[in-house]
């Protein structure tokens, strides 16, 4: 092989080798991207049941039930029009309180009950999960104050 | 080599790749969320004495037709230490301060006061930052121009400076 | 007085910068050239007062003085020495200051030590780093100083992130940041070698040695941090694929194929082009990687103080050196001559299989971290998780090992598998058997868990083979630390493996006194106690692990912290010869029924994967001392080569 034909040849396989790359990457985003769906934009989606996807929102007051397994807790999520009520089992992060944002990785149940497998839930004088920056919060409190009375 | 063009491509994506960070800097720039309750009443709440000595914080409190600062801080927060000598200035200077304190003890707030001095009317203790929530409010320190009528005119977001003394100032006496 | 001290050494050192730029413009420009024997002994200076500034620094950590502001809001005069001592690079001032106080020092080493190059590159080198010098202290001089007063001073100061006050943590980002200078130096080598058009094995050679070390603290860095987050989060994982661990891997990939592809440069003179562009990638890669731990451009989990305005910051400079040296080597690539050819069937097809996959998994992590951003540019918010990483990456990465069982035992520039079939055949052989033994043993695992562990164990045998037929006293110090890298790629596959396909979990709410199983495990709750530390108090599970009749000790801890507050979780770990028992408990709630939430883990061979990390770094130091060993033994000639 000539050296010229090689250097050629070595130019073509890298390109080929990332142009592959991106394609392996698109074929994969496309199914395993999960998209960020607070409750209002949930109801209007249509996500199928079992996509992966995040929900976010605040957790309405006195929503948190825990289960008598003593693991498994249901609490409802909120912005400032709709609710989803979301089911996770383990244990809940250090700031997961009532009022907090939250941000939960899953799926929705067939049952229309969103599955957490993780929580996220941050808000201290450093930190809003920055999905919930462009929520409203206030709204998000004030119906929860029209909602619990 | 006799595709130069094939050598700009590194330079394209460096220059794609910094394109979207530039976008993702400058679309949340306001990284400081503002609370959207400008403009609006205060949420009715009512909260206990944050130490002995000084009474605690209701809304209807401050609705007394005279306008006044709010001033969300606590006592683990450094930048609130920073900020105490301009809100001493701005007590001096005739405006009237209340404050939350933020999940915070009463030992503490007594030990921030005597160390700092207290320029405040009244503290509330928010312990479980409900009415921080409720104002809008997303860290410490913060303070709220509220109107006499109860109205939320303005929200200063991280320390107070010198330099925003005067603006404060200007901000209460307009709202006269 | 030692703050300004401090703040005028960085000054000084900044104009020494300066000159280094000036005289290494000049040189390049043909001029006559004075301030070019000054480059030398202004990089010696520089080195000499980074060092002095960062010291300042440390003392004025270390004396918890108050009213420096950057002491007052990151350290606590309750604070553990060692941890006052950490703050020091603990915050973001503190760790720009090391970042560049390292690269100043490395310069003054490279201006000492480095006798192999022609003294234009040298030169040329040492003006590019400068350069890059240069950019951090206008960072720390205008928007970030260290040594700023505040007025009036605090009695006590802030604390530290809690989080951050552990050992592993405090030593951390130093481990990557010195990962990273070492490529910003492998970034200069090559800006240097391609502006005097001196590409060559020397040029390799030369850079080398700070390709490895890089590598090595990075590999450090990846391994220590992925513990951490392993024992420190309380969620079971050590790798979550999140924004701030891929930043720390991707400069990692690249540095990687560089330090490969430098070997055949330096060995063969081959892939001139390539390992330039890859010196230039590493390095934007770190770059990159501090921008997205610090601008907060992208949500994680790990708590980080991000600033988007030193993110900004950050960004313009990564911009500037990348764009700039992309703009040379488009310019000046094409003046660089063809290496020498080689087979493809040959070590380096070998290191050019390795290095195409390589960048292909960096590609691939780069989009999948980038990705979120872009949809954000186009209106939607989406996140991207280990589902897709795990799916685009660890096919590549079987396609890799399958490669490295068999690229170190080619023979350079030419070779003939026929040479190795009896290898091959047995390798396969080992695959084939291992595969089929893990099949039977579990078949509802998934395939690439017993693949992997396949892999590993024909991997485990391979690493040796280059060591076959070598006089073991006589083998370079380089083909051990090769042969041990590698070998350590296999244990830490294999636990990799073993744990995401074979661990098993329970998660339960337990009343002291009750017991829950795990894997053939029987764990009691016997009691739970409150507990006081520093800064902190806690709830203490005090727990009993009881498996064949032996008995063992847990005390997994919840902690809360105080300045400021924060809850962590300390996990107890159980570590046996073939796994770990991972023990977690939670803080009850408001109306908690006299039950704990406890969550246990087995996770077999689990500490494989830190045990092969380190081995890996391992060898690499050995190459890294056999290098440096060999170089010392034959001073002589490379004086000749430099006259």
């Amino acid at each position: 092989m000539k050296p010229k034909h090689q250097r050629l040849l070595l130019a073509v396989i890298a390109v080929f080798a990332l142009i592959g790359a991106g394609l392996i990457a698109a074929a994969a985003l496309r199914e395993e991207a999960s998209y960020f769906y607070t409750p209002t934009t949930l109801a209007s989606a249509n996500v199928a049941p079992g996509k992966a996807i995040r929900l976010g929102g605040m957790v309405q007051k006195g929503s948190i039930v825990r289960a008598p397994d003593g693991v498994s807790i249901t609490f409802t999520v909120q912005d400032k029009d709709k609710t989803q009520k979301v089911a996770y089992r383990g244990i809940t992060p250090d700031l997961f309180v009532e009022g907090s944002g939250v941000v939960a990785d899953g799926r929705l149940g067939p049952d229309g009950i969103f599955i957490a497998d993780s929580l996220l839930a941050k808000h201290d004088e450093n930190y809003v999960p920055k999905e919930l920056a462009d929520i409203d919060m206030n709204s998000a409190e004030h119906t929860k104050d029209t909602l619990s009375k | 080599m006799n595709r130069p063009w094939l050598l700009w491509i590194p330079l394209a994506v460096v220059a794609f790749i910094g394109g979207l960070a530039i976008y993702g800097l400058a679309v949340p720039k306001d990284e400081q969320v503002h609370s959207a309750m400008i403009g609006q009443k205060l949420p009715a709440f009512s909260l206990p004495a944050a130490t002995a000595g000084v009474e605690g914080l209701a809304s209807g409190d401050m609705i007394d037709g005279k306008p006044r600062l709010l001033n969300i801080f606590a006592s683990w927060c450094i930048p609130c230490k920073a900020e105490a000598p301009y809100l001493e200035a701005l007590k001096k200077a005739g405006v009237e301060i209340d404050a939350i304190a933020i999940r915070d003890r009463p030992e503490d707030v007594a030990a921030f006061l005597s160390e700092f001095g207290n320029p405040f009317r009244r503290i509330g203790s928010d312990s479980e930052m409900a009415v921080q929530l409720k104002l809008g409010s997303s860290g410490v320190p913060e303070t709220y121009v509220i109107g006499g009528d109860g109205t939320i005119l303005y929200q200063h977001i991280g320390d107070i400076r010198a330099e925003h003394v005067p603006m404060l100032i200007e901000k209460v006496n307009a709202a006269k | 007085m030692m703050a300004e001290a401090g703040l005028a050494a960085l000054w000084l050192a900044a104009a020494m910068a300066l000159l280094q730029l000036v005289g290494g413009m000049t040189l390049l420009r043909g001029g006559a050239g004075q301030l070019v024997p000054l480059i030398k002994p202004a990089a010696y200076v520089q080195g000499a007062l980074c060092a002095f500034a960062f010291l300042a620094l440390m003392w004025l950590f270390y004396v918890t003085d108050l009213s420096v502001l950057l002491v007052a809001s990151n350290s606590h005069i309750d604070k553990p020495l060692i941890f006052k001592l950490a703050g020091t690079w603990g915050n973001h001032e503190g760790s720009m200051l090391l970042w560049v106080s390292v690269l100043s020092v490395s310069g003054a080493a490279i201006a000492l030590l480095e006798k192999r190059i022609e003294s234009k590159t040298l030169n040329a080198t040492l003006a590019v780093q400068a350069f890059i010098a240069l950019g951090f202290f206008a960072f720390l001089l205008f928007a970030s100083n260290p040594f700023e007063r505040l007025v009036p001073a605090p009695v006590e100061g802030n604390g530290l992130n809690p989080l951050l006050q552990d050992v592993g943590l405090a030593f951390h980002p130093p481990t990557l940041y010195f990962g990273y200078v070492g490529l910003s130096i492998a970034f200069s080598f090559a800006v240097g070698a391609l502006l005097t058009n001196q590409v060559g094995p020397a040029f390799a050679r030369a850079m080398r040695p700070w390709v490895l070390a890089a590598w090595i603290f990075l590999t450090i860095g990846i391994t220590a941090g992925s513990y951490w987050a392993y024992y420190e989060l309380g969620w079971g994982g050590w790798w979550f694929w999140d924004p701030v661990e891929n930043a720390s891997l991707l400069p990692w990939l690249a540095a990687t194929a560089l330090l490969h592809s430098v070997s055949v440069l330096a060995t063969r003179n081959a892939l001139r082009a390539w390992t330039i562009m890859l010196a230039l990638v590493a390095f934007a890669m770190s770059m990159a990687g501090t921008f997205l731990v610090r601008s907060g451009i992208l949500t994680s989990v790990h708590a980080f103080a991000v600033d988007p305005e030193r993110g900004a910051f950050i960004l313009a400079l990564m911009l500037i050196y990348t764009g700039l040296a992309f703009v040379i080597f488009a310019l000046r690539i094409g003046s660089v001559k063809q290496g020498e050819p080689f087979q493809l069937i040959s070590r380096e097809g070998g290191i050019v299989a390795n290095n195409i996959f390589l960048s292909v998994i960096l590609a691939v992590v780069l989009i999948g971290t980038l990705y979120p951003l872009a949809a954000e540019a186009m209106g939607d918010k989406i996140s991207v998780g280990p589902p897709y990483f795990n799916k685009a990456t660890v096919p590549i990465a079987v396609l890799l090992m399958l490669a490295l069982l068999i690229g170190p035992m080619l023979r350079w520039r030419r070779d003939d598998l026929k040479r190795l079939k009896y290898w091959l055949i047995g390798g396969a052989a080992i695959l084939l058997w291992s595969g089929i033994a893990v099949w039977k043993f579990a078949l509802d695992v998934g395939l690439f868990p017993l693949l992997g562990i396949a892999l590993s164990l024909a991997l485990a045998v391979a690493a040796w083979l280059p060591l076959r037929g070598r006089k073991l006293l006589r083998t370079p110090l380089p083909i051990f630390g090769m042969v041990i890298a590698h070998f350590g790629i296999a244990v830490s596959v294999f636990g990799m493996a073993a744990e995401s396909g074979f661990s098993s979990e329970t998660l339960t709410a337990l009343a002291p006194g009750e017991s829950a199983q795990v894997a053939g495990w029987q764990v009691k709750l016997d009691d739970v106690n409150p507990v006081v530390g520093d800064n902190w108090v806690a709830v203490e599970g005090e727990m009993h692990a009881v498996k064949n009749g032996n008995a063992f000790m847990l005390r997994p801890q919840s902690r809360q912290f105080f300045k400021p507050e924060m809850q962590t979780s300390e996990a107890a770990l159980l570590t046996r010869w073939n796994g770990q028992l991972y023990a977690v408990i939670a803080q009850p709630d408001q109306e908690g029924d006299g039950r704990w939430q406890v969550r246990l883990w087995w996770k077999p061979f689990v500490s494989f994967i830190w045990y092969g990390g380190l081995l890996i770094a391992v060898g690499g130091i050995i190459a890294l001392l056999g290098r440096m060993f060999r170089r010392a033994k034959k001073p002589a000639k490379n004086k000749w080569q430099t006259t």
